[in-house]
């Protein structure tokens, strides 16, 4: 079996590939993108560490999977929020949408 | 072998992610998306976890991914390419994103090296999605978060209708 030590330098590169994605890409759906790219390397993690430390007890399992349940719940509001933005300002450039900046 | 299948995978998820943050092309990019979610998926197959490669192939792939393709679609005007896909600040994006990396591997390796080696792997519970459902519904283990989770998803769904639906002024 491939050691643990692999899987967890994956999901650490994979998370910052998100982390960049978060910070510099300038669409608002790109930016959702890279979110669903970080939830899904932490939730590499809980697997690996699930397989690795405690396979007998499902607790990484039980985390990933509520993991699972957010990352889904905040797809859909935040491509809600997204539709919603794009209907009044006819963009979704992040950097423009400066509504709260007085 | 696993090696090399861990490697495809790898190559596969890590791939898919590039391509995601650096597509000009939003649809490009949630195809990407779409890559790098089965890459995952092998990846749990390949630490036995067949629960989570079928929810995440269903769940991700079938559900999340389409779901962004759609608010890609319904935004067209933006994803028609030929335009700058990134921010003035993306030097200092890079720079934060590979000093995590270098954290993360630091950590990994110097500080607490698991050193749990190909030889003394310990050995899977018998059913382990047997099991994962018994906790998940369990009085002593995580029958309230589970409760929760479902009404975190009832209050998304009520929550993005309300946001998404069309304003009328009457």
């Amino acid at each position: 079996m491939v050691p643990l030590s692999w899987y967890l330098i994956t999901s650490a590169l994979l998370f910052c590939i998100g982390l960049y994605g978060v910070f510099a890409r300038r669409n608002a759906v790109a930016v959702l993108m890279s979110i669903e790219l970080m939830l899904n390397a932490v939730n590499l993690n809980l697997v690996a560490f699930w397989r690795f430390q405690t396979p007998t007890r499902p607790v990484g399992l039980a985390f990933a999977v509520f993991v699972l349940v957010v990352a889904a719940a905040e797809a859909a509001v935040g491509l809600a929020l997204i539709l919603s933005i794009y209907r009044q300002r006819k963009h979704i450039v992040v950097e423009d949408l400066d509504l709260l900046k007085l | 072998m696993t090696y090399v299948v861990f490697g495809l995978f790898g190559i596969l998820t890590l791939g898919g992610g590039i391509l995601v943050v650096t597509s000009r092309n939003l649809v490009r990019a949630a195809a990407s998306l779409v890559l790098s979610f089965f890459g995952i998926a092998g990846l749990y197959v390949l630490l036995e976890a067949g629960f989570m490669a079928a929810a995440q192939i269903l769940i991700y792939i079938g559900a999340i991914a389409i779901l962004i393709i759609f608010a890609v679609m319904l935004t067209q005007r933006v994803a028609a390419g030929n335009r700058v896909a990134m921010n003035s600040q993306w030097p200092w994006a890079l720079l934060v994103s590979a000093l995590t990396f270098a954290l993360l591997v630091y950590i990994i390796n110097i500080v607490w090296p698991l050193g749990i080696r190909a030889e003394n792997v310990p050995v899977l519970a018998a059913d382990p999605t047997r099991g994962l459902g018994m906790a998940l519904v369990d009085w002593g283990q995580y029958v309230l978060p589970f409760e929760v989770a479902s009404i975190l998803l009832l209050g998304a769904m009520v929550g993005s209708i309300f946001i998404a639906r069309e304003q009328h002024d009457d």
